[in-house]
């Protein structure tokens, strides 16, 4: 039987941009500047670094590009793509290779550098040229199909949907407003979302996250050599990782209310972790709120709400940030921005900087658990990660 | 005796018309949608024929046209295969004339006697081009049609056939250029279709032994209204004989105009019926034909009557002209082009891609789109049995709205289709009316032009609302 990577490995360090459209940074410029965060943080130099994992989905390709911004010395570095989830999937690499006592102190690194194009929302393809006759879907859209899905499934009103959707970006936005690092920092009105112009009915603007440039960068270690740098290091409670292979595109009883991506990630979590409540146990989650409508599942799909009641958990404010568990207390995906390769490590720094109590005007009250989710891909065929995190 | 075993047509969904904004016309014509053209129009003529006959039946498709997308690479093969045709059949395009549907009807009723084959499915189908704002535009439409030619059972005999030439430039469209042209008015009316048609019509008529009392019906492609009205005179018929060319409602719709509208005759004939065909296009080809005793065991269809009556209005004529390019506003948002379409890949997935196949486990019955070698639901390799998806009713699960997807079908109907008997497809919606959506609506499926790349035109399947 494998065993459990829970508090087998410990983050003694994190680094994270301010995130937003960087006109001012590179590539190079956002993982200095949240690598070295990361160095000072841990007390450490990129000698001290044997091996590293970095994430990106379109900026670059290889491992160099990581090497030659925090100037490495001949280590090995794996460049880790896989879509949303790709900075939680370098991080997971990162700690295996760690707990498997292969290196001592290893660096994980997720980086995205968007905002160097023409277009206003992704222009993510692949790399090989295709027959082309599936329709070029842009993300809205496709989790929009969710949201339509959604609102039938469980015969609600679409205006019903739209305004509990809209409460989501509302949460989002108040949290993000207090982040001197989140690319939107402005609160909304309930009425602000609801009349924002149409992206992919039923999602309007306010139900979109942002696109943004970003990296953040964690070092990890063993938690024996963790205790001699540092006494609030975080440690790993678990780690769960689903990949479809388009199960709910091709079978027609998929339902496209829940993702089961999502739901066999963070069984795979829980367990390691130990959780069997997570509404009670978590004290705050980031969650992958790319759009509304996917935080909405997620509650659903990760245990925070029964099905089809996420709802009345949004009504009751279970999750703003004094509620019973914060989701995305530092703005989410919403908020902080969304550099597609980044976000995952992004996630981990707010769970750091919330265990160690330095969340500032965000800070959850003596919190002693926190998940990270990631969900990249769309309904039908996703990549999914869920993190767990104690102290 | 060859005669015409089944038919079929097909118009667009739209219509310019009283009611289209900034349209000056008072009549109406038919209008291709902006994923429409003459291959496209060709398959849903093709398949209206062939309701209730196999398309496995067919030995030979003659695909008549003046607008087919590509100088060189045949457009009958297209065609054959989104109408699920056999791959071992005589394929051939006809094309440069307005009377080139009528040629491959004689080609095939040639063909037929000659026991070449037999079963020959003729198409014609244009959507052709004219300036912004002239006569043309106006008087022009957009369809095809579709005969099944044979000598079993035919629900009309082809008695008599004769074809004439007549040389003169009336009206004509450079290899190399988009619109059609034409000479003065006056001129193409007196020396060209009058002339021609008076000429071609008499020479037949002694040939077959008939007079125009003969004649149930008499069917003529005129160039417009006027010629027809003036044709009437000259040919001394009465009007209670002639056809109604659908001037008004349809539209000269080119090659494919005098099989719509025999089409259309055949839908009323009464067995006995007696009709006379002419087509006109640098000369006349003029067919004497004769209803059967088989003509109502003919199952029902779409053909001329349905498709015509079920439409819908353009709201304005800005939206025809982006339809046709000839208008093409700042789309506001900021898109990656769209690749070019691989060959290579295209030419993997011809049977799911024109044909619309699926796989059926054969192990646990699951219809999977695309098809996959390993079984998603039990894990059984290569069991499966092709399943074509293009024929079946289906149902939309959930959908979306896309309003930055460009310019040209906005907000761009993103589906999630299920279809009866099984099975799943991603696609996208056409001939749509946004405020009519409704999960679980109805659908069926439309072969479709996604978009042209780098000289390629690749073709698809869309669904759309089930046509009333």
């Amino acid at each position: 039987m494998a065993e459990s990577i829970r508090d087998k490995v410990a983050v003694i360090g994190m680094g994270c941009t301010k995130f937003g459209e960087r006109w001012d940074a590179s590539l190079e410029d956002l993982l200095v500047e949240a690598g070295y965060e990361a160095f000072e943080d841990a007390g450490l130099t990129a000698k001290d670094i044997q091996a590293a994992w970095v994430g990106t989905v379109v900026s670059d390709r290889t491992g160099q590009f990581l090497a030659n911004a925090l100037k490495f010395d001949y280590i090995p570095i794996t460049r880790v793509e896989n879509a949303c989830a790709t900075a939680t999937d370098a991080f997971m690499n990162a700690c295996f290779a760690v707990a498997a006592g292969v290196y001592d102190i290893v660096m994980a690194a997720g980086v995205e550098k968007l905002k160097d194009n023409p277009y206003t929302g992704l222009a993510v393809g692949g790399a090989n040229l295709t027959s082309g006759v599936e329709p070029a879907v842009p993300p809205p859209v496709q989790f929009a199909l969710a949201a339509t899905r959604y609102a039938h499934h469980y015969d609600m009103p679409m205006e019903e949907l739209k305004r509990i959707l809209a409460k989501i970006a509302v949460k989002n936005h108040a949290n993000g407003a207090k982040n001197p690092k989140a690319h939107f920092r402005r609160e909304i009105k309930l009425e602000d979302a609801l009349k924002s112009p149409m992206v992919a009915w039923p999602l309007g603007l306010y139900d979109c996250c942002g696109v943004s440039d970003g990296a953040a960068v964690a070092i990890i270690t063993r938690p024996e050599i963790a205790k001699k740098i540092r006494d609030d290091y975080m440690l790993v409670k678990g780690i769960g990782f689903a990949v479809s292979g388009r199960q709910g595109l091709l079978l027609d009883d998929y339902d496209f209310v829940h993702f089961e991506e999502n739901v066999r990630a963070a069984k795979m979590a829980y367990e390691q972790a130990g959780i069997t409540n997570p509404l009670q146990e978590i004290d705050l989650a980031e969650v992958h709120d790319c759009f509304t409508i996917t935080e909405l599942l997620i509650y659903e799909d990760l245990g925070f709400a029964p099905r089809g009641r996420g709802r009345e958990h949004v009504d009751a404010g279970t999750f703003e940030l004094t509620g019973e568990l914060a989701v995305n207390p530092d703005g989410g995906l919403k908020c902080f921005g969304h550099p597609i390769g980044g976000s995952g490590l992004r996630m981990i720094y707010e769970v750091y900087k919330q265990l160690q109590g330095k969340a500032g005007p965000r800070q959850r009250k003596n919190p002693q658990l926190g998940l990270t989710h990631n969900i990249g891909g769309r309904p039908g065929s996703f990549t999914c990660s869920v993190a767990i995190f104690g102290r | 005796m060859a005669g015409i075993v089944s038919y079929g047509a097909y118009v667009p969904l739209f219509r310019l018309g009283r009611g289209t904004a900034g349209w000056d016309a008072p009549t109406e014509r038919a209008v291709a949608n902006f994923d429409e053209d003459s291959v496209t129009m060709a398959v849903a003529a093709l398949r209206d024929a062939l309701t209730g006959m196999d398309p496995q039946s067919i030995d030979a498709l003659y695909f008549a046209s003046t607008t087919q997308p590509y100088a060189e690479k045949q457009s009958a093969t297209t065609i054959a295969w989104g109408a699920n045709l056999r791959p071992d059949i005589f394929t051939v395009d006809c094309t440069d004339s307005l009377r080139a549907g009528t040629n491959a009807l004689k080609l095939a009723m040639d063909s037929v006697k000659a026991g070449s084959a037999a079963r020959v499915a003729v198409v014609a189908s244009d959507a052709r081009l004219a300036q912004p704002r002239s006569a043309f535009e106006r008087t022009f439409g957009d369809g095809a049609a579709a005969v099944v030619v044979g000598e079993e059972n035919p629900l009309a005999t082809i008695e008599g056939h004769l074809s004439f030439s007549h040389e003169i430039m009336d009206t004509w469209r450079p290899a190399d250029e988009e619109m059609v042209r034409a000479w003065e008015d006056r001129f193409r009316l007196e020396k060209g279709f009058i002339e021609a048609l008076q000429d071609s019509v008499s020479k037949s008529l002694q040939k077959f032994g008939t007079t125009p009392k003969d004649y149930t019906k008499v069917i003529f492609s005129a160039p417009d209204a006027r010629a027809h009205r003036e044709a009437i005179r000259v040919l001394g018929v009465e009007a209670s004989q002639v056809q109604e060319p659908l001037f008004g409602a349809l539209g000269h719709t080119g090659t494919g105009f005098p099989l719509m509208l025999l089409t259309a005759a055949l839908e009323e004939a009464k067995p006995g019926d007696r009709l006379l065909l002419a087509s006109y296009g640098d000369g006349c080809d003029v067919f004497s034909l004769q209803v059967t005793q088989d003509a109502a065991r003919l199952q029902p269809r779409r053909g001329m009557k349905g498709h015509l009556a079920a439409k819908k209005l353009l709201p304005n004529y800005e939206q025809y002209l982006k339809w046709r390019g000839l208008h093409q506003p700042d789309p506001g948002v900021r898109r990656p082009a769209i690749p070019t379409p691989s060959a290579t890949a295209l030419f993997r997935e011809r049977e799911r891609n024109l044909r619309f196949e699926a796989a059926k486990c054969r192990a646990c019955g699951t219809v999977q789109y695309p098809p996959q070698r390993v079984c998603t639901r039990c894990g059984e390799r290569d069991k499966y049995e092709p399943v074509r998806l293009a024929d079946r009713p289906a149902k939309l699960f959930t959908y979306a709205l896309d309003y930055i997807a460009g310019s040209v079908d906005v907000p761009l109907v993103v589906c999630i289709v299920n279809f009866d008997g099984g099975g799943r497809a991603l696609m996208t919606m056409t001939d749509r009316v946004v405020e009519q959506l409704e999960v679980e609506m109805p659908l069926e499926m439309s072969f479709r032009k996604l978009y042209e790349a780098e000289g390629i035109h690749n073709y698809f399947w869309k669904c759309t609302p089930v046509r009333a």
